[in-house]
C-alpha cells in the first residue's frame, strides 16, 4: 500500500507524464487532417474569422470541429478538403514559394481571396463550416467554452426557467 | 397480426388526432410510424442538429443514411438530396411528427383562404382552386383543435379573422422587447397588431407547467414539455382509451388491395425489419404530403397500375408549403432580450384585399435568432467572412429583428412530386422526386411583402434594413408541404372527396396536409388538426362496423 506521501508524489509524477502525453499528442491532434493540411486550414479559417479582443476560428477550436465532423457527418466532403487545400497551397506556393501556412498574413488574406473567386465551391464549404464551429454549439468541438456566444453577450450559461408571466392569472374557465 | 378496424400511418399532426378520435369512439386502431418516440432526454438543445439547422443532421429523423431523395433542376438535371439538405424538403419522422419539434404557431386560415379562386380568378398557368368545404364548415374543429391541444394567444387585436365562437383558452405569454418596439410601430402605420397563436403553454394546461420562456424553441422539441403537439396531447389519450396500439420505427410499404378494389390493409417492415402485414376494415394514410403521395404511388395493383387514388394523374400535384420572404432591421438600441420563443406579434392586414395581388400572406416577428442564424443576416453590403464580418456580429447580434411570413402559394398543377424507381431507400422503395418550381405571381407577391416588412422595420426605428427576397428553381414544399391530394367535388380534378376519402377506394383515407386545396398565409398546422378532426367525425359517424359503407 502507498502511503500519503507516496501517493502525492506518485501522482504529481503521472500527471506531469499525462501533460506531456498531451503536449505530444497536440503536435497531431487531428485524425482525418494531415499536420500540413491541419496548418493551411488554420491559416484559411482564421482569416475567415480572425482574432480581435476575442479569439480566431482556429483558437476557438473550428479545426478541431471540422476535424470531428469529417469523421462523422461530412465524411463525404473529406476528399474536397484534401483537393481544395492542395490547390491553395500549390496557388501559395506558385505566388509566393511556400505553403499558405507559411506564408505572411498579408498573403495568406490574398490567397483566401483568390479561393472564394477561382475555387467558390470549395471557399463556401469551408466558410459555412468555419462559421458553424465558431458559432454553433461547443458540444461539437468548436466554440470553446462558449466563446462566440459570450463574445455576442449571451449569458452563458443561458439562464433557464425564467418565469416571466403571472402565474396568479391562471387559465380562463 | 390481429385485423383491426383502423390502420393509421403516421403518428404526426393529423395522425395522432385521427387515432385520438376513433379509438376513443370505439373503433380498434394500430398507428404504424416510420420514426421514434423521443424523451426529454432527447431534447437537447444542439444548434447544429435540430430540425430547422440540420447541417449536422436531422435531430427528429429522417437520417441521412438510406433515405434519399431527387430533385430536378431548372436545366431538366437530376440531384441526389439528403434529409438534412434543404432540398429534400423535410418535416420530421418521428411520434408527433413536425409537432414535437416546430415553432408551433397555431393559425386559422382565414374565410377568403377557402375561397382563394371564387376571390382572385384563377391566375394564368396556375391551378388556383376553391375547397369543397368553407372556413364554417371547420370552425368547430377549430375550436376543439385550439382546446384539446392547447393554443395561447389573443385575437383581440385584429379584425382580419373568420368568426370564432370563443376565445383561446390560454392568455398569450407575456411580451417581449420585440413585442414592445413592434407594436406601437404598426399601430402609426395605421396597421393591426396582436399577439399571435401558438400551441404552448402560457399557464399550465392539459396537465403540463407552462414555456420557461428559453432561447432554443423553434426546431427542438421542448425540453420543460410546454410545447404541445400530438405526442403529447391526443397520442397519448389514444393509448389510454384501450383501443389503440402504435408501433413505432414501422415503415409501411404498400396498401393492400383485394379483387374488388377495396383496401385490406398494409404491408410494412418493422424496427427488426420484418416483414410484416396489418389487416383493416379502413386505411388512413396521415404521413405528410410527400411522404402519403409516396405511399399512394407506390401502392400499385392490378386494378391501380399507376398507384392508388391516382387513376386521373393528380396524385403528388399541386404541391406547394410557403414562400418566405420580409426584412432585417438594424437598430442603434438593443432589440434582443433572450426571452424566447421570440416570435410573438403579428399582423393579418396583408392577407387578401392588395389590389393586384392574389392574396398575401400574415407578417410575423421571427423566432430568437440562434448567433448560427445571425451568420447571413448581417447587413447588406457586409463583407461576408473576415474582421468586417465578426464585427458586424458583434455589433448586429442583438440590435437586429427579422419580420416576415408566409406568403400564399399560387399552386401549379406542373409543381409536383413524383416517385422514381432508379433511386430507391433503405426499404427498396422508391423514392421521391420534385419537378417543377412555383407559380411566378407567388414570387411577386412575396416581394411585395418584404416591402411590407421593411416599411414596418423603419417606422419602429431601424437605422437600416436589408430585404429577404428571393426566387428558387425548385417547388416549394419543406416543413408547410400541402396539397398532393388534393380534396374536390370533381373526381377527376382531385384525390380525395371532402371527407377525405380517396375518390374511388372508399375505405382509403388520405388525413393530413396533402388535402389541402390552398395552403393559407399562415403555418399550416392547426388547420391540418381541425381537417384531422372534422374528417374524423364524418368517418365516425358514418362508422357501421366491420365492412365500412360511407
Amino acid at each position: 500500500m502507498l502511503n500519503r506521501r507516496q501517493f502525492m508524489a506518485a501522482s504529481a509524477l503521472a500527471s506531469a507524464a499525462l501533460a506531456t502525453g498531451c503536449r505530444d499528442r497536440l503536435r497531431h491532434r487531428y485524425v482525418v487532417l494531415t499536420d500540413e493540411e491541419a496548418e493551411t486550414l488554420t491559416a484559411i479559417c482564421d482569416q475567415i474569422i480572425p482574432a480581435d479582443d476575442f479569439p480566431s476560428a482556429s483558437q476557438a477550436g473550428v479545426l478541431t470541429f471540422i476535424d470531428l465532423q469529417l469523421r462523422g457527418p461530412y465524411k463525404r466532403h473529406r476528399r474536397t478538403y484534401l483537393l481544395g487545400l492542395r490547390r491553395a497551397n500549390l496557388s501559395c506556393r506558385n505566388r509566393f514559394g511556400m505553403a499558405v501556412g507559411g506564408a505572411t498574413p498579408q498573403q495568406q488574406l490574398e490567397i483566401v481571396r483568390e479561393m472564394e473567386r477561382q475555387d467558390r465551391q470549395f471557399f463556401e464549404l469551408v466558410r459555412s463550416h468555419t462559421m458553424q464551429g465558431y458559432y454553433g454549439s461547443p458540444r461539437h468541438g468548436g466554440n470553446r467554452d462558449a466563446v462566440s456566444w459570450r463574445m455576442l453577450g449571451l449569458d452563458e450559461p443561458p439562464l433557464r426557467g425564467r418565469a416571466q408571466y403571472d402565474f396568479t392569472a391562471g387559465s380562463k374557465p | 397480426m390481429k385485423r383491426v378496424n383502423a390502420v393509421v400511418i403516421g403518428a404526426g399532426a393529423a395522425g395522432g388526432i385521427v387515432a385520438k378520435e376513433l379509438s376513443t369512439a370505439g373503433l380498434s386502431v394500430v398507428m404504424l410510424e416510420r420514426g421514434k418516440w423521443y424523451t426529454a432526454h432527447d431534447c437537447r438543445k444542439d444548434d447544429l442538429r435540430n430540425q430547422r439547422t440540420t447541417v449536422l443532421g436531422n435531430a427528429f429523423g429522417p437520417e441521412d443514411e438510406g433515405n434519399p431523395r431527387v430533385w430536378m433542376s431548372a436545366n431538366g438535371a437530376p440531384h441526389i438530396a439528403l434529409p438534412s439538405e434543404g432540398a429534400y424538403q423535410n418535416n420530421a419522422a418521428c411520434v408527433g411528427g413536425g409537432t414535437l419539434s416546430y415553432g408551433a404557431q397555431a393559425w386559422r386560415y382565414m374565410p377568403q383562404d377557402f375561397r382563394m379562386r371564387s376571390t382572385y380568378g384563377a391566375p394564368e398557368g396556375s391551378s388556383l382552386e376553391d375547397w369543397p368545404i368553407s372556413y364554417d364548415d371547420l370552425e368547430p374543429f377549430y375550436d376543439k383543435a385550439e382546446y384539446e391541444i392547447g393554443i395561447s394567444g389573443d385575437y383581440s387585436g385584429t379584425p382580419f379573422k373568420g368568426p370564432r365562437r370563443r376565445d383561446l383558452p390560454m392568455p398569450p405569454l407575456a411580451p417581449n422587447r420585440e413585442f414592445g418596439i413592434l407594436e406601437s410601430a404598426a399601430k402609426r402605420l395605421g396597421l393591426h397588431p396582436f399577439h399571435l397563436p401558438m400551441a404552448r403553454n402560457s399557464v399550465p394546461y392539459n396537465g403540463r407547467g407552462p414555456c420557461m420562456r428559453c432561447r432554443w424553441c423553434c426546431g427542438f422539441a421542448c425540453e420543460v414539455d410546454a410545447k404541445n403537439g400530438s405526442q403529447n396531447t391526443v397520442i397519448p389519450v389514444a393509448l389510454a382509451s384501450g383501443n389503440c396500439e402504435l408501433r413505432t420505427e414501422c415503415m409501411v410499404t404498400e396498401i393492400l388491395t383485394d379483387d374488388r378494389g377495396r383496401a385490406r390493409g398494409v404491408s410494412y417492415v418493422d424496427g427488426d425489419g420484418h416483414r410484416q402485414e396489418q389487416l383493416a376494415d379502413i386505411v388512413v394514410v396521415a404521413g405528410c404530403a410527400t411522404e402519403s403521395a409516396r405511399l399512394l404511388l407506390n401502392s400499385k395493383s392490378r386494378m391501380f397500375p399507376n398507384g392508388l387514388g391516382n387513376r386521373y394523374d393528380q396524385v403528388g400535384r399541386h404541391l406547394q408549403g410557403h414562400h418566405y420572404t420580409g426584412a432585417v432591421g438594424y437598430f442603434d438600441f438593443d432589440t434582443y432580450d433572450d426571452v424566447g420563443p421570440g416570435a410573438s406579434i403579428a399582423i393579418c392586414d396583408y392577407n387578401h384585399g392588395s389590389p393586384g395581388l392574389c392574396g398575401g400572406g400574415m407578417l410575423a416577428n421571427e423566432f430568437i435568432r440562434l448567433p448560427i442564424h445571425m451568420v447571413d443576416k448581417v447587413p447588406n453590403g457586409t463583407q461576408r467572412w473576415g474582421l468586417a464580418h465578426k464585427q458586424a456580429m458583434r455589433a448586429y447580434h442583438k440590435r437586429s429583428i427579422v419580420i416576415m411570413g408566409p406568403t400564399q402559394q399560387i399552386p401549379m398543377a406542373a409543381g409536383r412530386m413524383t416517385v422514381v424507381t432508379s433511386v430507391k431507400d433503405k426499404w427498396g422503395l422508391p423514392v421521391v422526386r420534385f419537378e417543377g418550381n412555383v407559380h411566378a405571381h407567388t414570387y411577386e407577391i412575396g416581394e411585395v411583402q418584404a416591402k411590407r416588412a421593411e416599411a414596418w422595420l423603419k417606422e419602429a426605428g431601424a437605422v437600416s434594413t436589408s430585404l429577404m427576397s428571393y426566387t428558387s428553381e425548385l417547388v416549394s414544399a419543406g416543413q408547410h408541404q400541402a396539397g398532393t391530394c388534393r380534396m374536390g367535388d370533381d373526381a377527376k380534378g382531385s384525390v380525395v372527396n371532402k371527407f377525405c376519402q380517396i375518390h374511388d377506394v372508399d375505405n382509403v383515407f388520405v388525413i393530413d396536409g396533402s388535402v389541402h386545396v390552398t395552403n393559407g398565409g399562415f403555418n399550416p398546422a392547426l388547420t391540418i388538426m381541425a381537417v384531422a378532426y372534422y374528417a374524423s367525425d364524418a368517418l365516425v359517424r358514418n362508422w357501421k362496423g366491420t365492412g365500412f359503407k360511407s
